[in-house]
């Protein structure tokens, strides 16, 4: 058979002018995350069908694994290997320190010029976004660790009294014990990030403010307060299931909003799972800061950081995805799914349930603190972590655990 | 044994066949031990750094207690994993040597496991141990109300359940291998010992299995460096916990290595783990090399 050369050649030419045209995808955004939970995903769509709407092509990347170090990394690897997102998320605190001084980001001063950031953001969170004079950040939300989380119709059936502290907490989970019938008292993940979440609860509940400052400001452990903290936390072990050692997060979550545990101290990331299974604060469960009502806010929650890229188009897309995230329509948007608070403090509060609007009423306060995330290292957190699981899964001494611990704190 | 009579052509045809394979070695494996060495000297956080710091991060490594619990449990491992692989693989080879009816489905079934990776072994092994939802519960569902099986969330067990699951996963393998070798021992030699009234374990263990050495080494060698790059076994099934109670070496270089934006510790812990195969494959190799040249030497 004869080949007919001229037909092959206009079929050439054909399919590689088709590949050579330039794909015109309208302002691609590839953003990372670590929001896998159903609570989350729900947030997170949020933001999606913002920027899609407004004309851009969201690309979801989400890495799972609670705490986020997977998506991290896979974010630090692949701007140093040159195929950046075009954003990536990461807490607020000294995680993202490292990427900044090595000059990878993209800083947002004229998204912040035009947004009036300087005069909007509360003074803890500017200072957590803005390094050296230049915004790298675009906050989106403020997350407080240390609530504490449980069923209001087991505690009913328990005969027990809602708490509004943790020594309240022990008593209603004595009697929640007591009433048997396999409903665990507190409904713990047994994952060194959340046994650290729990022990800074008890922490903040011990001594407050100035205990927190104390541990991991001045990295200072000596002191009867920090003994006691780490005597009730090991307390708690008692209330928890023998199940308990690697359990996720949100599966804890669903224990007490299936009723097979009374407690969960979240923080109010939690929350998002509550709504998510239409469950009403205030009426299916209920909420209570872990050192009282008139506890600081620890600082937490998540930013977007943007990496420079070779792509022009991307810092068109990044702009637009910033002032997107801290509008406000999408700040109580984003946040009611999240059960998080907004940053933003002009945005209308009265939507929000009544654990939102506690935390609300503590920026307006100024009871902000900065968390453990901006005052360790990721190093030195990740090893007091270490310690902090070590002495509850094991047998170690409390006065071990006090030397571990301090030795850990000063890396 | 007279040299080859090749054409000159020939022997640098094979030689430059092989020049890319040598290259990325070189500059692939190699070089990136090299550079973990470098790093480790380095005061590296997230990002490396070129400057040197001595053994600063040796020491910190040695001053972490994480890490010396690590290398416990790697030595317990090892015992446990090593020994019982080699056991279960003499025993299920053995097994199938007898010329049982079915020995192609027992080989099957031995070597299913294997084609399992590291991860799914770790997942069914970890549902199976979970008091809510594994054997335990079943078991006492079924009305045996006092079984207990939860060695992953008892920190003095948790080692044993991650060497269980090696074993299963490791063990077709290391069968595969003792098959390989039992088949080259020669039938004469039961014909022989059957007539000097010699029981049949008796044979097997006084007269076959030393036969087999050679192959044993092989398994060995294996079986050390895969124990050492223990990690998704432990990742999957209990991420290290309760609390470090199934810490691994691997598992704590990767943890540093991302989670804690610690490169240079990472990098110190690799060339720990670098130095302790080196200290306990070298003499191994070097000893089956000096047999092997007895042996030649023999003839």
């Amino acid at each position: 058979m004869k080949l007919q050369l001229q037909p092959v050649v206009a079929a050439v030419l054909a399919t590689v002018a088709v590949l050579a045209a330039p794909q015109a995808y309208a302002q691609k955004a590839e953003v990372i995350h670590w929001w896998t939970s159903g609570g989350e995903a729900a947030a997170i769509k949020e933001f999606a069908s913002a920027y899609t709407k407004g004309g851009g092509t969201w690309i979801d990347t989400p890495i799972a694994g609670g705490g986020g170090a997977q998506a991290r990394t896979v974010m630090a690897n692949r701007t140093m290997g040159g195929d950046p997102p075009t954003a990536a998320q990461y807490n607020y605190g000294r995680q993202y320190e490292e990427i900044i001084k090595e000059g990878l980001l993209n800083n947002l001063d004229d998204v912040a010029a035009k947004g009036n950031w300087d005069k909007l953001l509360p003074e803890k969170i500017k200072n957590a976004v803005k390094v050296d004079g230049h915004y790298y950040a675009v906050p989106v939300n403020l997350h407080n660790e240390n609530w504490v989380w449980y069923n209001k119709a087991v505690l009913e059936k328990a005969g027990a009294k809602e708490p509004t502290t943790l020594d309240e907490m022990f008593a209603a989970m004595d009697k929640i014990k007591a009433a048997g019938g396999g409903v665990v008292p507190l409904a713990l993940g047994g994952q060194g990030w959340q046994e650290g979440i729990t022990f800074r609860g008890v922490l903040l509940a011990t001594g407050g403010l100035d205990l927190y400052n104390k541990t991991f400001k001045d990295k200072d452990t000596s002191g009867p307060g920090f003994r006691k903290a780490v005597e009730t936390f090991k307390k708690l072990k008692g209330y928890v299931d023998p199940g308990s050692p690697g359990r996720d997060w949100n599966l804890a979550t669903g224990m007490v909003i299936e009723g097979k545990a009374g407690f969960q101290m979240m923080g109010d990331w939690a929350k998002g799972e509550f709504i998510n299974a239409n469950k009403v604060a205030g009426k299916d469960f209920g909420c209570f800061m872990a050192g009282g009502p008139k506890m600081p806010y620890a600082i937490g929650g998540d930013v977007f950081v943007f990496p420079k890229s070779k792509n022009k188009d991307s810092e068109v897309a990044q702009k637009k995805l910033a002032e997107m995230m801290i509008s406000p329509a999408m700040q109580v948007a984003f946040n009611n799914k999240k059960g998080s608070i907004p940053i933003r403090t002009d945005v209308d509060t009265s939507k929000m349930d009544v654990c939102a609007q506690a935390g609300v009423q503590a920026i307006k306060e100024g009871r902000l603190l900065s968390s453990d995330n901006e005052l360790l290292s990721p190093d030195a957190k990740g090893a007091f972590e270490d310690v902090v699981s070590k002495f509850w899964n094991s047998d170690m001494s409390v006065d071990d655990a006090l030397k571990s611990m301090t030795v850990a704190l000063k890396r | 044994m007279a040299r080859s009579k090749r054409p000159r052509r020939l022997h640098l045809a094979l030689h430059v066949a092989l020049l890319p394979l040598a290259i990325i070695a070189l500059l692939g494996y190699v070089g990136s031990v090299l550079w973990s060495i470098r790093i480790s000297f380095s005061s590296s956080r997230l990002f490396p750094r070129t400057d040197w710091v001595g053994f600063t991060q040796y020491e910190r490594l040695f001053e972490t207690e994480r890490w010396i619990v690590s290398l416990n449990h790697l030595g317990i491992l090892a015992l446990v994993y090593i020994l019982g692989v080699l056991v279960l693989g003499t025993l299920m080879a053995v097994f199938i040597d007898q010329q049982v009816r079915a020995e192609s489905w027992f080989r099957t079934i031995f070597l299913y496991p294997y084609a399992m990776s590291f991860v799914v072994t770790g997942l069914i092994w970890q549902w199976l141990f979970n008091p809510g939802l594994g054997l335990q519960s079943a078991f006492r569902q079924m009305g045996w109300t006092s079984f207990t099986l939860d060695w992953t969330v008892r920190p003095d067990m948790v080692l044993y359940a991650i060497g269980l699951a090696m074993i299963w996963q490791g063990s077709g393998t290391t069968m595969a291998i003792l098959l390989a070798a039992l088949r080259g021992v020669d039938e004469e030699q039961w014909k022989a010992a059957r007539l000097d009234g010699v029981p049949k374990p008796r044979y097997y263990l006084s007269i076959v299995l030393p036969q087999l050495s050679p192959a044993y080494a092989t398994a060995f060698v294996l079986l050390a460096v895969a124990l050492v790059r223990t990690f998704d076994v432990v990742f999957v099934m209990t991420s290290g916990g309760p609390g470090d109670a199934s810490e691994v070496p691997a598992k704590f270089i990767i943890d540093h290595l991302f989670g804690r934006n610690n490169i240079g510790l990472a990098s110190a812990a690799s060339v720990v783990m670098l130095s302790t195969v080196f200290a306990v494959l070298a003499p191994l190799l070097y000893w089956r090399s000096r047999v092997q040249a007895r042996l030649a030497a023999g003839h």
